[in-house]
């Protein structure tokens, strides 16, 4: 079974991020880039299938443009046995990007397809199921864990009550949550192997998918910013404080 | 207009989300519909109509929507909002879950996760863990969208009952199935719309140290939450996450407790109104957003605190 992993290029975690002051969007330019850390997770589970056994090749795709091999390749030094990339605008919606999933998936016919449960730039949460639903797939979303028995997977997922388990038959389609593992580091010999591993390069007319304008962006600003406040001395300052001035304790 | 809202609830009890869900939806205008489903839940439905705003309830009532799982819930929903103008629903992991796969089977995009209605197709949205905002404008025909809990005030009051009617979805897949859950069990108020919030980070040291978080909530009528890292150390389950993926809060008084203040974690409360930060790093970052700050120990604090309320 081929395990079929979407990544995406996103700005790194760590940084704080500028909106341009023209309000056309965030300022991107010499910000580190770094592959989403949900994707990450992704890519660490498919290759711990695989060393379990249950997965013969694990396969990562970027859609986006030409700059996303780079992620693709750490997702080849960490163990990825070969990458896609799908050239396209670096503005797709979660739609569009499922609709030229889809078409790697029927050429590649996976078992299982893992996504990121969240890119942490548009918030979204959105790709994994929209390409379930396309493909006519079961989903298991959020996963903080993953089990894999009798052509069925079991998955647990983090749900704002708790946890939940589902049962869904595959070929499925999982999205994980932070705590399904933690990914490994790339080793230097496993950074140099990479660079030979062999990267597809496909086009969307290739795929034929049609990039349609679903939503305009008008503006993206700052939020409004909170200023910081006092800071008090004792606990009893605190509490006079939040009884009288704030009046939000009674 | 024609909108479609999804109502949350667990078979017995309908959430308070679904009121600002319809909320949302009355600050797009135009007619609003509210569908119920999931089964033995006739009761939820009759909750659900006494919400003002709302021209009828539409009732789903069918096992195969008992725990709403995402494949069931996406085909009813595409098919009893495929004649809207838009269908909401709330964008907790309930509605995260189903939403995406609507938008898809009615071949649209999906808004997820909006704070503001500007026009019956433009919307803001926080993107980059809420370092940014953006306002976005549909062109589809349907607008899909999810909503965020604390994003609106919830719909207040009881109006003359809305008209109920059946409504039946198609035959089940059976590619999915509900195996079981494991869900928290707590007396205190539910953390997305809890008044007052005390959550502890990586500071509490451990799970047994949250103790000193309930003495104080059980004063205060608070929901106790977590940072991730707390989370990730074991400490207390995930349910009590808050942050960029995990819960969104915006209570009147938020306590942070042993919580540097990462950005991941500021994009799940900065929009509290009163934020306290303890903590004994007066460096740390959570104290430029916090509107009283305390730079202390959280063991010696934390029960002066409790024995001043």
């Amino acid at each position: 079974m081929k395990a079929l992993v979407p990544v995406k290029r996103v700005v790194d975690a760590n940084v704080k991020v500028q909106v341009k002051s023209d309000g056309s969007g965030i300022d991107l330019a010499n910000v580190k880039m770094a592959v989403n850390p949900f994707c990450e997770i992704a890519v660490e589970e498919a290759l711990r299938l695989r060393e379990k056994g249950l997965v013969e090749e694990v396969i990562a795709v970027s859609v986006g443009p030409t700059v996303c091999q780079e992620q693709l390749r750490n997702c080849l030094a960490l163990g990825a046995d070969r990458a896609i990339l799908v050239e396209a605008p670096d503005n797709l919606q979660p739609i569009t990007i499922a609709k030229v999933l889809k078409a790697v998936h029927e050429r590649e016919t996976p078992g299982l397809v893992i996504f990121g449960k969240q890119s942490i730039d548009g918030d979204n949460s959105q790709t994994g199921p929209m390409f379930a639903a396309l493909t006519g797939l079961p989903q298991g979303t959020f996963a903080s864990q993953v089990t894999i028995e009798d052509g069925n997977c079991e998955v647990v997922r983090e749900v704002d009550g708790g946890l939940q388990t589902v049962r869904i038959s595959m070929p499925a389609v999982i999205t994980t949550d932070l705590r399904l593992n933690e990914p490994r580091y790339a080793s230097l010999p496993n950074i140099m192997k990479a660079k030979k591993k062999p990267m597809d390069v496909l086009s969307l007319e290739e795929l034929g998918v049609e990039d349609r304008e679903h939503i305009e962006i008008l503006s993206v600003v700052p939020p409004p910013q909170r200023e910081a406040g006092i800071k008090v001395e004792s606990v009893e300052e605190l509490v006079d404080k939040l009884r009288n001035e704030a009046k939000v304790i009674a | 207009m024609s909108i479609l809202c999804i109502a949350e609830h667990d078979n017995q009890n309908l959430k308070p989300v679904t009121r600002v869900v319809i909320q949302a939806a009355s600050e797009i205008g135009g007619d609003v519909a509210l569908l119920v489903a999931g089964s033995d839940c006739r009761g939820v439905a009759e909750q659900a109509a006494a919400i003002p705003g709302i021209s009828r309830v539409l009732l789903a009532d069918d096992p195969q929507y008992t725990h709403h799982l995402a494949e069931p819930m996406a085909d009813l929903v595409a098919q009893a909002g495929s004649d809207c103008s838009h269908i909401l629903a709330a964008h907790t992991t309930t509605g995260k879950n189903f939403t995406p796969r609507v938008a898809a089977k009615l071949d649209v995009a999906q808004i997820s996760d909006i704070t503001g209605v500007t026009g019956e197709d433009t919307f803001q949205r926080p993107i980059y863990a809420g370092n940014a905002i953006a306002t976005v404008r549909s062109k589809d025909p349907i607008k899909v969208i999810s909503v965020r809990g604390t994003g609106f005030d919830a719909v207040e009051g009881e109006a003359g009952p809305a008209p109920i009617e059946d409504y039946a979805g198609g035959a089940a897949s059976g590619d999915s199935e509900f195996v079981g859950e494991e869900l928290g069990q707590s007396e205190r108020p539910e953390l997305t719309s809890a008044g007052v919030v005390i959550s502890g980070g990586r500071g509490m040291q451990n799970g047994e140290n949250f103790k000193l978080l309930e003495g104080i909530a059980d004063k205060l009528g608070a929901a106790i939450g977590a940072s991730r890292a707390a989370v990730d150390a074991g400490f207390v389950p995930n349910d009590m996450q808050v942050g960029q993926t995990g819960k969104i809060v915006a209570p009147e008084l938020y306590i942070a407790v042993g919580i540097s203040g990462a950005i991941q974690h500021l994009a799940g409360m900065k929009d509290s109104k009163v934020i306290v930060a303890i903590n004994k790093d007066e460096e740390a970052p959570i104290f430029q957003v916090a509107d009283y700050g305390l730079v202390a120990d959280l063991f010696k604090a934390l029960p002066e605190f409790e024995e001043s309320l």
